[in-house]
């Protein structure tokens, strides 16, 4: 039995090849995510440990307000200068300790006049704190010396393109200062930066007062030990000295954890590949199905020549599985070694992407080694459970029959996807309407999963009427009605086979449908809503939204025609203990007269120093009202208590809380993010608007805009995650493609003969082509036509779901639905290119001598 | 020794000193050796001889689904040898007509539409008297509309025998038609080729090792290892039977 498998297997490896090329493609997916994150992982640690690499011990204070790595960059607390005496003083075991500015948000303006923007990595803004073994100066250059003397990194130069001996734009928490640059520093080993990160260095004054706000305070200390100290014993001795409101950690503890955080943000990103990993597996799961149900149907005789020779049922599930065995463990070596490619070259295109980060060895992680095999062999044995099933029925005396499939009717399958299709309904309802509590994201993509399959199962019989009628769209030519009767002839296959493409171009339907109705949303609302003629703003790029000089608000408001200007901040807070965003506006009047603020309770036209507004949502889930206190920790600063004098109606161009102009000074950004000016009645927007442009000169950053220009750069913002996912779910409907190709190589194959009758009564080769290519088109745009109503299905659902959100419109692409209705088109051709190929090869002779 | 015909009557296909060799070296297998033949416009021709004789490749050859190792082939004033995909591919579409053992037909088609096929392909119309007629002689009339799977066998080659004569091509070339079927409808598919050649003018070339079904026609072509070695004018099927026992003696007795 093992070797009548292994010989039949053989036999037909080419046809396999396509089905497990399916299973390498996800496997790849899942193993080079792991590897991916697993190099950078290491990389990161060997950054941060060679930062560390001459520090002992390392003294903070602890963070006012705890930041994610997605939400921005945490604000440390300064500590104060006083620290550095009495550490050296009061500890023997310290031999010499230093005072570090080293903060974010260093923005530095390069040759061009815009700003260097960083994908990720911070704009570290420092105190020179001379060189060591890991920071050195290039050739020529020198530590800055006075106030207005900057020293940056090699990449940073290289980046901004300035040379030693400019004067140099660089913002910070204060708006745009000039500076010399003196000298241009780099890391040991001639590496231009540390893992991407941009550098400027100040004289320790000045990064003082730029980077932290506040003279005679820095970000850290870090003590060095004195001979024979171990860093352990240094870091007891000076957290005794200091005492509790101090993190006290020798050097590796603090790479450790510096390096833990950016991994968290790590492992987020591994998740969002496996989450596309499992899409591909999901649509080559169907494809390995398809592939064993059609090998199993071809050699019908041959099984059950085996049956009557004595092979019990069993023995033909498990020769089946066997095969499937086979292939899942080719495919998941295969896969596995692509996906250590694929994730070295991720890597390494990370790397110059985030500025030059230094790669640690190419490692495989046990995880993608794992995750291969588990997922490879999983997949193809589920995949073929099935067919095998299958198999394991098929009568002996199928081996004296001439009929090899015959036509099993569609009842137990349409019943079954009926049924599969109504969970998933009552899944995503459950989901989405918000039942399922903790479990909501898991339900939702249960609810999908099962949709998908449902609807796959439901395709056999929709595919009967909708395949001929795409079909008489191409019956004009004899090879076009021949390809479309080929296209309807087996609707178990046909359906499969467009199930593969409907999952993912389905995915991409509902992401578009729902990003766009997002879009469409918050347009209509903003154009519905804002009264302000022209913003200030900019495009933000990395995790630090684009700021402007705050002066630039007061003398725009004295541009004749200038009736209210507005600057919006904005931090992330702690209020009454939980975290949250909290705006602050420099004219809180514009709440009403910009915004379309309704007051609830209380007066929102107007806020005192020590008063706060909540949004009327806010105020619900945290049970405040008017007249209550309420404590506020910012970034920086202590905590202060604020009384609450008004709530608004919450909307989605409002933030949940709102604070005096006077608290941004403590926010992490206390730089306007936003600026909204609102014209007088007659003033021309082409009169004002180069007037605040002249203004916004030292701000780089920003620009000022019209309204509706304004709305759609917004709104653009969500293009990029869009494209994303686009692109990744590319692969999915790659793997489709190979799918088509696979089902219509096999059918080919299946039918030989009868092609060989073709063209032995006169069908030319260009003929052939096109009877192929057809099926392979109606094919396509059958499953790209299940897509996009699939998914217009779900993004519909959803966008109801966000109602509450503010996606208060459904807007559906019909351009991006056509766009994917012609791609597949597109699709169809090229995967009949090969099989076309190959039947228009086909030996007349062979083929009618075929046994 | 060789089969040809006076020069009176005109050749529809001519095989002269058609050689077919597979393989090479230990392998090789002399499948025709130095066949030439001609095959009369107007009648039916049978080319009789033991499996294994070369029947099939010498139809394969005349027809241009093969190519000779040396020699020519011509249908009617076409020369075979030499021709391109292209060129073949014509030929098959507006000369030639094929009747094969079995599978003849689109399991997607109707009767109708198979019998039509060759037709829709080369983008020409049937005469419709002609349709008529061809489609009451093989008495199909009412199971156009069927797919092959709901016809017997013999109603699936007697289709097939309308598509290869509705097109009414030179010469039309049958590899054992009625191999697959019982007597009954084997006599029934032979009945109307010959009827076809007798009525309508139609040539025919016939491979077949059944004495019987060769007794239809006109003449018959005895092949033996991939040569020509006998020949019998208005045959009978104890003529025929007679010459095979002939050609099979000698071999007995050089033993
Ligand atoms: N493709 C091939 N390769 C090698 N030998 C072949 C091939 N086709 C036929 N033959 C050989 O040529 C000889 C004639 O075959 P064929 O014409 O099929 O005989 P028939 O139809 O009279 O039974 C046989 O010996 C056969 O084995
Ligand atoms: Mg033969």
């Amino acid at each position: 039995m093992f070797r009548a498998t292994w010989k039949s297997l053989l036999a037909r490896k080419v046809r396999l090849l396509l089905s497990g090329l399916a299973v390498v493609l996800g496997v790849m997916f899942v193993s080079g995510a792991f590897v991916l994150t697993d190099t950078l992982g290491r990389s990161f640690d060997a950054v941060f440990a060679d930062g560390f690499s001459d520090i002992d011990v390392t003294v903070t204070a602890k963070p006012k307000v705890a930041v994610s790595e997605h939400e921005g960059e945490q604000v440390a607390t300064p500590v104060p200068a006083s620290l550095v005496e009495q550490v050296k003083q009061k500890v023997p075991a310290a031999a010499d300790a230093k005072g570090v500015v080293n903060a974010d948000g260093a923005r530095l303006i390069g040759s061009n006049g815009k700003v260097v923007t960083s994908f990720g990595p911070p704009q570290l803004g420092e105190n020179w704190l001379g060189e060591s073994d890991l920071v050195q100066l290039r050739e020529g250059t020198r530590a800055p010396r006075a106030d207005d003397e900057i020293v940056v990194n090699a990449a940073l130069a290289e980046a901004a393109k300035v040379k030693v001996g400019d004067r140099v734009g660089v913002l910070t928490l204060e708006p745009k200062k000039e500076f010399t640059l003196v000298g241009i520093f780099g890391y040991s080993g001639g590496r231009d930066s540390m893992g991407g990160v941009n550098e400027v260095a100040f004289t320790t004054p000045v990064a003082q007062r730029l980077m932290l706000g506040k003279p005679d305070t820095f970000s850290s200390i870090t003590v060095t030990a004195a001979d024979g100290v171990s860093p352990e014993k240094l870091r007891d001795d000076v957290a005794r000295e200091l005492g509790g409101s101090y993190e006290v950690k020798t050097g590796k503890q603090a790479a450790a954890d510096q390096a833990a955080s950016l991994k968290e943000g790590l492992s987020f990103f591994n998740k969002v590949l496996l989450g596309f990993a499992a899409v591909a597996l999901l649509v080559g799961t169907f494809l390995i199905l398809n592939t064993f149900s059609i090998i199993v149907a071809q050699r019908t005789r041959e099984l059950a020549l085996m049956r009557a020779i004595g092979a019990s049922g069993r023995q033909i599930i498990g020769s089946v599985v066997l095969e499937a065995v086979v292939i899942g463990l080719i495919a998941s070596v295969l896969g596995l070694a692509a996906g250590i490619g694929v994730g070295a070259l991720l890597a390494y295109l990370f790397g110059k992407l985030a500025g030059g980060l230094t790669l640690a060895g190419l490692g495989v992680p046990p995880a993608a080694v794992i995750g291969a095999f588990a997922v490879g062999l999983v997949i193809t044995v589920v995949a073929a459970l099935l067919p095998a099933l299958r198999a394991s029925r098929i009568p002996p005396i199928a081996a004296m029959q001439d009929v090899a499939t015959p036509d099993r009717p569609l009842t137990r399958v349409t019943v079954s996807g009926a049924i599969v299709t109504a969970i998933g309904a009552v899944l995503l309802f459950l989901g989405l309407d918000g039942h399922a509590g903790d479990n909501t994201l898991a339900t939702i993509l249960g609810g999908v999963l099962f949709a998908f399959i449902g609807v796959a199962l439901l395709t056999p019989l929709i595919s009967r009427p909708v395949v001929s009628l795409l079909g008489a769209l191409f019956a004009w030519s004899v090879p076009g009605k021949l390809g479309r009767l080929n296209s309807g002839r087996n609707p178990r296959r046909t359906a499969i086979t467009a199930a593969a493409l409907m999952v993912g171009i389905a995915l991409v339907t509902g992401v578009t449908v729902i990003l766009d109705s997002a879009k469409g949303s918050i347009s209509a609302l903003a154009e519905d809503t804002i009264k302000a003629e022209l913003v200030i703003a900019g495009a933000q790029s990395g995790p630090r939204p684009p700021s402007f000089d705050p002066t630039v608000l007061e003398k725009a408001a004295a541009i004749p025609g200038v009736q209210l200007v507005d600057g919006e901040y904005g931090d992330m807070a702690t209020v009454n203990g939980t975290r949250t965003w909290v705006a602050a506006s420099s004219n809180v009047a514009a709440l009403e007269r910009i915004f379309g603020g309704k007051a609830t309770a209380g007066d929102i036209s107007r806020l005192g120093p020590d008063q706060m507004l909540f949004s009327s949502d806010a105020a619900k889930s945290r049970k405040v009202s008017v007249g209550d206190r309420v404590t506020v920790q910012l970034s920086r600063g202590e905590a202060r208590t604020y009384t609450v004098s008004g709530i608004y109606q919450s909307s989605q161009l409002t933030n949940p809380v709102v604070l005096p102009p006077q608290a941004a000074r403590d926010f992490a950004i206390p730089q306007p993010i936003q600026g909204f000016v609102q014209l007088a009645p007659g003033a021309r927007v082409a009169d004002v608007q180069p007037q605040v442009e002249t203004l916004l000169a030292d701000s780089p950053e920003v620009s000022v805009a019209d309204r509706d220009a304004f709305i759609k750069q917004q709104t653009s913002q969500l293009d990029t995650p869009l494209r994303m996912i686009q692109i990744l779910l590319a692969l999915a409907i790659v793997i489709a493609v190979l799918g088509i190709i696979n089902t219509l190589a096999l059918s080919v194959l299946e039918r030989t003969r009868e092609l060989g009758l073709l063209r032995a009564i006169g069908l030319r080769r260009a003929q052939t082509m096109r009877m192929i290519t057809v099926e392979a088109v109606v094919i396509s745009i059958f499953g790209a036509l299940l897509g996009v109503v699939v998914g217009t299905g779900l993004g519909a659902a959803v966008v109801q779901a966000l109602k509450d959100e503010g996606i208060t419109d459904l807007v559906l692409p019909w351009g991006q639905m056509g766009v994917f209705l012609g791609l597949a088109a597109i699709i169809g051709v090229v995967a009949a290119v090969l099989p076309a190929v190959r039947a228009a090869r086909i030996n007349v002779l062979g083929a009618i001598a075929h046994d | 020794m060789t089969a040809t015909v006076g020069p009176q009557v005109q050749a529809a296909a001519r095989a002269s000193d058609v050689w077919k060799v597979y393989g090479s070296g230990e392998a090789q297998v002399v499948a025709l050796g130095g066949v030439t033949a001609e095959f009369e416009r107007g009648r039916f021709t049978a080319i009789m001889g033991p499996s294994g004789s070369g029947k099939s490749t010498l139809m394969h050859c005349l027809a241009g689904l093969d190519s000779v190792t040396r020699g020519t082939v011509s249908i009617g004033d076409t020369m075979v040898t030499g021709l391109g995909d292209a060129g073949l591919t014509r030929l098959r579409r507006d000369k030639v007509g094929f009747i094969f053992q079995q599978f003849n037909l689109l399991p997607t088609l109707t009767a109708q539409e198979n019998i039509l096929l060759p037709m829709s392909i080369a983008g020409r119309k049937p005469d419709p008297a002609w349709y008529d007629t061809v489609i009451d002689t093989v008495g199909l009339r009412d199971r156009l509309r069927h797919r092959p799977a709901q016809l017997s066998g013999g109603q699936q080659q007697r289709v097939a025998c309308a598509r290869a004569l509705v097109a009414r091509p030179d010469v039309i070339f049958a590899d054992e038609p009625t191999g697959n079927l019982d007597s009954r409808s084997g006599a029934e598919v032979l009945n109307f080729l010959r009827n076809s050649v007798r009525e309508h003018g139609q040539t025919i070339v016939m491979v077949t090792h059944d004495p019987t079904a060769a007794a239809y026609a006109d003449r018959v072509i005895f092949l033996a290892d991939g040569q020509i070695v006998s020949e019998l004018v208005e045959p009978t099927a104890d003529t025929v039977l007679d010459t095979m026992k002939k050609l099979d003696a000698p071999a007995e007795v050089a033993h």
